[in-house]
């Protein structure tokens, strides 16, 4: 006897996919987007880990940062689960593989009344110093994002793009290089790469990155000497940081707090940099390709490497992925999730 | 080919235009001709293959991706040239040679037929990187786009080469890609190509706005006032060559207009506004616009709807530029012209008598009733023709526009600047059924939109926009009918082409109301009151 479709116990609902049980109640929801009982989460990015759940079940590196974002009491109860431990929920067995995303983000792997379903959460297979790499499972049902699915996204080799910074810092050794990065992943990656790229100077970094770097170093992401950009009343940036680099979140960008820098040069590090006309609209002077999001490539690739029977769409760009894989003969379903933003790359 | 894609790539995303001119100048100066002359061309619009229309670069790329997966990416990023470059595969083996130079595009493409021009544009795509394929692209289907105007480029060769900019302005209508002319004079090896006698453009003088400090000075002494007509800026100009009229961006609009570019005997340049119908019974802006989109005009059109120039000042007259003479004694000369032309499609814009500027502010307001005028306009009476705008000299003092609020029906992604946000935006007025006067009303389009909102609201209406579709109907979403938007228009006018029966003049947001419920937005019956009558 085949075993029972997997729509049969995991399927969306309005507050984000859910396993249930044999009457239709959910048992534990994936990344849910309003307060719930019992919820894993993929990641630490806000718009897939929020707070108010009773009981949050996530690697240990996903509770830190969340503990970090929302203090102490972000859960009634947590339950920390390494890489490869498996836990059981109602006659669901649960195991978490990493997502190459971010620090500590998570594919969630399900095994259930004969099939194996894979949550990919947020994923990105391009190399990256900060986080364990993405690592493929066969399964029947895979359920990928598609931030970035559509034909035009072939994001470049992440060290070339970051060496950009250091040609133009020789070239304008006066001006300010202000990189506007999110403040959890892509930030520490820039600096990671930054190192790695053999950038040794001290590194600026906004008042708002503090935490979440300092996080970062303690769980061992080798950033280098950091200091802080921000010095004096008001929080306003120091004078002295002609030819530093210096990185803040994309929002400080646009404000007051940048135009106080030296001879300030804008770059942006993000996936949607790739569209030139796009970039122009955000006011950026220099952008810089850089994403924690599959590409185009990388996200057919993955599809073809863990072979699944039927492909599931959280969120993202699902027409164009729904249309390659239809091409492929591959059986594919937009979930229309609604909640989990494409911006905050 | 290279060095031009980084110098468009670096226009593109320098914000400051001292900047962009100083990129421009450097790549002038360290450029060989004819190379420079056809990077010219290009930057200022001037250049563009004949074959290598949008359908068919379409068409090149869907011999490399599935049509579909081309339409969703395209609406996405919003430019044709940047999605060819993003969506065009690399080569396995890229082929071991360089990208074309300027000029042997231009040669290649030349005479090439559409199979020849696919076949060149594909080889080159093979052997670009990415950013090398967007400006080929931008290059061969002309249109750049990259944030640097024909008059940042002409202002950037008069810093390169050390010549005042009002100089390469004049001569421009003379010269032709690759520029050879312009620039054995500008690197001062002959003399300056010369205009005189010649039906060709001359830069317009422009206005400012009047504001409230202005208003106060605004005396009879000193200053003219003139109805500002609701037609289009034109230039007539008469020479050896012949009679031509161009626009107020100088392109050369003559084969439109055959009622007045007709030889004359008389040569010089006369300024003014188009209008159709005839002087002493002028037809709305709508039917103009009909006259506006024709290239050549069928004999029927031209007689439902004549057009005729209203003349407001002449920069030219003979052998004599009148430019650097005050404005009062040309419009001496230009009424004597006219009387002596006695052209049946010409006639002249009258300077009202007036007392003080409460006056004029009376008028202005009341100006709406007309529905042809926009406004006044009112010129200092020592003020010359300069070019461009030039402050204290000019103003158009403008009746304020009309508003209404409506609800965002449907939306589409921009292009240009604007690519890849959701910024035409269609809305709607309530109206009732016909056949239901007493029913529910129902949305019905009254127009669109495209402008007046700031980055930072884009980006609101495009997230708005994303999280409110309930229908796709290819590029358009069709919304949740719940956003009302202000939305300031000119004029309103019957049409028979819209399914409402108006149709709104220049219609932008002007304020967006997040706070108010789709029921209490416009009803069309306030907006039929204002139609001109
Ligand atoms: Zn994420
Ligand atoms: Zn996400």
């Amino acid at each position: 006897m085949s075993p029972p479709h997997p729509s049969r116990w995991i399927r969306p609902l309005a507050s984000g996919l859910a396993v249930i049980d044999g009457m239709g109640a959910p048992r534990f929801h994936i990344d849910a987007t309003r307060a719930n009982e019992t919820v894993i989460v993929t990641h630490g990015h806000a718009d897939h880990a929020r707070p108010g759940h009773k009981h949050v079940i996530a690697t240990p590196e996903t509770l830190a940062i969340m503990e970090a974002r929302y203090g102490a009491r972000f859960a009634e109860q947590v339950t920390p689960l390494n890489w490869h431990e498996t836990m059981r929920i109602g006659d669901v067995d649960i195991h978490l593989v990493p997502a190459g995303h971010v620090l500590g983000s998570a594919q969630i792997v399900l095994d259930s009344q004969g099939s194996r379903v894979v949550v990919s959460g947020d994923y990105k297979r391009k190399p990256d110093p900060t986080c364990a790499a993405f690592e493929p499972v066969a399964c029947d049902i895979f359920i990928t994002e598609a931030t970035f699915a559509l034909p035009v996204f072939s994001h470049p080799d992440p060290l070339t793009e970051i060496s950009r910074i250091l040609t133009s810092l020789a070239l304008f050794p006066a001006r300010a290089h202000v990189i506007g990065a999110y403040s959890l992943g892509k930030a520490q990656r820039v600096i990671a790469l930054l190192r790695q790229a053999g950038y040794e100077a001290p590194i600026f970094i906004h008042g708002a990155l503090q935490k979440l770097c300092q996080l970062y170093q303690d769980h061992g992401i080798d950033l280098g000497k950091l200091e802080p950009a921000t010095s004096g009343q008001k929080g306003m940036p120091q004078p002295a940081l002609a030819g530093q680099i210096v990185i803040a979140p994309p929002s400080a960008l646009s404000d007051r707090w940048s135009r106080r820098l030296p001879d300030p040069l804008i770059i942006m590090a993000s996936g949607w940099m790739q569209v030139k006309q796009r970039a122009k609209q955000s006011g950026v002077e220099m952008p810089l390709i850089l994403s924690d999001h599959a590409d185009w490539n990388d996200l057919l690739a993955t599809i073809d490497e863990v072979d699944p029977k039927e492909v599931w769409i959280t969120h993202g760009r699902e027409d164009a992925l729904m249309r390659a894989l239809s091409l492929k003969g591959v059986t594919a379903k937009a979930l229309h999730l609604i909640g989990y933003e494409d911006d905050a790359e | 080919m290279i060095r031009f894609a980084r110098l468009l790539e670096q226009l593109l995303f320098t914000p400051q235009r001292n900047t962009k001119i100083h990129h421009l100048s450097e790549w002038f100066q360290n450029t060989p001709m004819p190379d420079r002359g056809w990077g010219l061309a290009a930057l200022v619009g001037e250049f563009q293959s004949k074959k290598a229309k949008p359908a068919l670069i379409r068409a090149m790329a869907s011999t490399k991706i599935d049509a579909e997966l081309f339409a969703i990416s395209y609406d996405f990023v919003g430019d044709l040239a940047e999605t060819v470059a993003l969506i065009w595969p690399e080569p396995h083996l890229r082929p071991n040679s360089t990208p074309p130079t300027l000029s042997s595009i231009v040669s290649a493409l030349g005479d090439a037929n559409a199979e020849e021009t696919k076949t060149l544009i594909s080889q080159w795509l093979d052997i670009s990187d990415t950013t090398t394929r967007w400006g080929l692209l931008k290059l061969t289907t002309g249109g750049l786009r990259v944030g640097a105007s024909a008059r940042t480029v002409r202002l950037a060769l008069a810093h390169a080469y050390g010549k005042p900019v009002e100089h390469i302005e004049e001569i421009w209508p003379l010269i032709q890609p690759p520029y050879t002319a312009l620039f054995d004079w500008l690197e001062d090896k002959s003399p300056r190509p010369n205009a005189d006698g010649k039906a060709v453009f001359r830069p317009l003088m422009l206005a400012h706005p009047l504001n409230d400090q202005d208003m106060a000075s605004i005396t009879p002494e000193n200053w003219l006032v003139e109805w500002k007509w609701d037609g289009a800026r034109v230039q007539l100009a008469s020479g050896q060559d012949g009679v031509r009229l161009f626009s107020r961006s100088g392109d050369d609009i003559s084969s439109g207009f055959p009622e007045l570019t007709k030889p004359l005997d008389w040569h010089g340049t006369l300024d003014g506004e188009l209008l159709a119908g005839q002087p002493h019974d002028i037809a709305s802006f709508q039917d103009l616009q009909q006259r506006l989109n024709r290239k050549k005009p069928s004999v029927k059109l031209m007689q439902t709807v004549p057009v005729f120039l209203r003349a407001y000042d002449i920069l030219i007259d003979g052998e004599n530029d009148l430019r650097q003479m005050p404005i009062e004694h040309r419009r001496e000369i230009l009424q004597q012209t006219l009387k002596t032309l006695d052209h049946p499609a010409i006639d002249l814009s009258a300077v009202l008598p007036f007392t003080d500027a409460q006056q004029l502010d009376e008028w202005r307001q009341k100006c709406r009733d007309g529905g042809l005028i926009e406004g006044l306009m009112i010129k200092a009476r020592n003020s010359v023709y300069h070019q461009g705008r030039v402050k204290g000299q000019w103003f158009k003092w403008k009746r304020d526009p009309l508003t209404a609020d409506v609800v965002l029906l449907y939306a589409q992604r921009g292009h240009g600047k604007r690519s890849s946000f959701f910024s035409d935006y269609t809305f709607a007025a309530w109206a009732n059924h016909g056949d239901q006067p007493d029913g529910e009303p129902v949305l019905v389009p009254v127009g669109k939109a495209y402008s007046g909102f700031s980055d930072a609201e884009l980006k609101k209406l495009d997230a708005f926009v994303r999280a409110n579709t309930i229908q796709r109907y290819g590029p358009v979403r069709e919304l949740k009918k719940t956003l009302v938007v202000e939305v300031a228009f000119d004029a309103i006018g019957l049409s028979s082409r819209h399914k409402s029966g108006v149709a709104m003049r220049f219609p932008r947001f002007q304020r967006i109301r997040w706070d108010k419920p789709a029921h209490e937005a416009d009803h069309l019956d306030t907006l039929m009151k204002w139609i001109d009558s």
